[in-house]
């Protein structure tokens, strides 16, 4: 399935207070890493309503980031918690529901972790490189 | 206390209904919410505080129209409000459990009522074998029970799906539980009730064993009924396939949303303004993948139903009944329910206590997640 000219679509939701300005540092420190990302800043990593990530992949976008504080430093105490939690159970339902949930991904970076912003595109990228498309991108009666 | 109630005249309905009705006469609660009969022969939930009305109250009838929790939070949620008794089923009970989580009922002045359940029949079903000359309506009621006893492996063919995967036909938790599935129900009534109510009611304890035995034998058959069930749902769900294929006649009606007793928002975000979208969104949509199924996200609308209630799922088949198309959607709903609340350690109606997973969390947990 993977071609090797497949470039995957991944769409970000990031924290505003530490990924998505770990994200700004990456870019003003020149650091490189694949353009497959589109980004969508919120507030907070619990504010991604995981609505929005099933929209997402069901309109076929080859991976999915949730980006928030590290553990313990939420800016509002314990948004980053209550979103594991929905995000370990909305991987569940979407396995149990015949769905691939390793199109989903989270990961804690800081607002000083620009390098492991950088390394987490780059590490999706080359994961959803080698799984190839979502199925959802051509099946149009979802 | 557990007690023996004599049954009256051979006759188990007449005097559950006249157990109920010094509930209501001794002024226990105020209100009963109860299975009654109407006068066309149906079976619908009802209020009642005339003592007297009881003569239609049936909570044997072998059917489950709605999933009553739903009605109890409505009588229960704001102060001034009556003291209600609720006749409920497992099922319902487990559902109002969950209902008092998300703070939409309220049992501080309830008196929850369980009967042990043998099962229910779809309500086109049931009316059918009701009408039908040659079953007496007892004895519909008293097949299923003989069955639930004697025979659970052998099971009956008709019951609705939900019910025939049951397996926890018994709430024990209620103040006060009608323990048919333990009783000689052809000349005794055992009740578990508090100490007081029995002594003004005059009643005598005793000691009865059979039941545990029972529902054990019966919960064991279920289960089995129950994996096989759930292992040819998951087969259409390996990957390969997914609940696009099972869930694709669906035609939006929202029926499972409406009847469902864990479904309690007002207003549904699928009816919201969110998704009234612009009509040029939708010429974006159908050019990204050519054609686009109307009406839009149908996948998204289970999904994210799955992703509000499939914690709190209990498993009482609303949905099943509900559904035109006759999609399994309840069984879909119970597979994934199962492994869900499996990783959050987590039994919908089990404990009051216990917490919804999704409205707590730990500091220490999944800490793989995310690195």
């Amino acid at each position: 399935m993977s071609e090797n000219n497949f470039e995957p679509r991944i769409i970000a939701f990031l924290c505003n207070w530490c990924t998505y300005t770990g994200a700004d540092l990456a870019g003003t420190s020149r650091l490189q890493y694949p353009p497959n990302v589109r980004i969508i800043r919120l507030m907070c990593s619990g504010a991604v309503d995981p609505i929005y990530v099933l929209k997402a992949d069901l309109a076929g976008a080859d991976g999915i980031l949730i980006g928030g504080c590290h553990p313990g430093d939420c800016h509002y105490q314990e948004g980053n918690y209550k979103e594991r939690r929905r995000v370990v159970a909305l991987k569940e339902i979407l396995k149990g529901a015949g769905f691939d949930e390793d199109r989903i991904w989270i990961r804690w970076i800081s607002a000083s972790e620009g390098q492991r912003f950088a390394e987490a595109i780059r590490e999706i990228t080359t994961a959803m490189k080698e799984k190839g498309p979502n199925q959802t991108k051509s099946e149009w009666a979802v | 206390m557990r007690i023996r109630y004599p049954v009256e005249n051979d006759d188990t309905l007449i005097t559950l209904q006249g157990f109920l009705q010094k509930i209501l006469s001794e002024r226990i609660v105020d209100v009963l919410l109860v299975p009654m009969r109407t006068p066309s022969g149906t079976i619908t939930p009802a209020l009642v505080s005339d003592p007297e009305m009881l003569v239609h109250a049936d909570p044997l009838a072998p059917v489950l129209p709605v999933n009553s929790a739903t009605l109890a939070g409505q009588v229960s949620m704001s102060k001034p409000r009556p003291k209600v008794g609720a006749v409920l089923r497992s099922c319902e009970m487990r559902a109002l459990v969950e209902l008092v989580k998300f703070q939409q009922a309220c049992l501080e002045d309830m008196v929850l009522i369980s009967v042990d359940c043998a099962g229910t029949y779809g309500v086109p079903k049931y009316l059918k074998m009701a009408a039908n000359s040659g079953i007496s309506e007892e004895n519909l009621w008293k097949n299923l029970f003989k069955t639930a006893i004697h025979d659970p492996e052998v099971g009956q063919e008709d019951l609705r799906q939900a019910c025939k995967m049951c397996v926890q036909p018994v709430y024990d938790q209620a103040q006060i539980v009608i323990e048919l599935l333990g009783s000689n129900f052809n000349e005794e009534i055992i009740i578990t009730l508090p100490d007081d109510l029995g002594e003004k009611l005059g009643l005598n304890p005793v000691e009865t064993g059979q039941r545990e035995v029972v529902v054990e034998k019966l919960s064991k058959a279920h289960s089995t009924e129950r994996e096989a069930e759930f292992a040819s749902i998951r087969e259409r769900m390996d990957g390969k396939e997914n609940l696009t294929t099972i869930f694709a006649a669906c035609i939006r009606c929202h029926n499972c949303m409406t009847v469902c007793p864990i479904c309690y928002c007002k207003t549904c975000v699928f009816k919201s303004q969110v998704f009234e979208h612009e009509p040029m969104q939708y010429l974006v949509w159908t050019q990204q993948k050519g054609a686009y199924r109307m009406p839009a996200d149908t996948m998204l609308f289970h999904l994210t139903r799955l992703n509000h209630m499939v914690l709190s799922c209990v498993g009482c088949g609303m949905c099943i009944e509900a559904c035109p198309a006759e999609l399994p959607v309840g069984t879909v709903f119970s597979v994934i329910g199962q492994q869900v609340q499996g990783v959050f350690n987590y039994l919908p109606g089990r404990n009051l206590d216990e917490k919804p997973p999704l409205v707590t969390f730990k500091a220490d947990e999944w800490s793989e997640v995310g690195e």
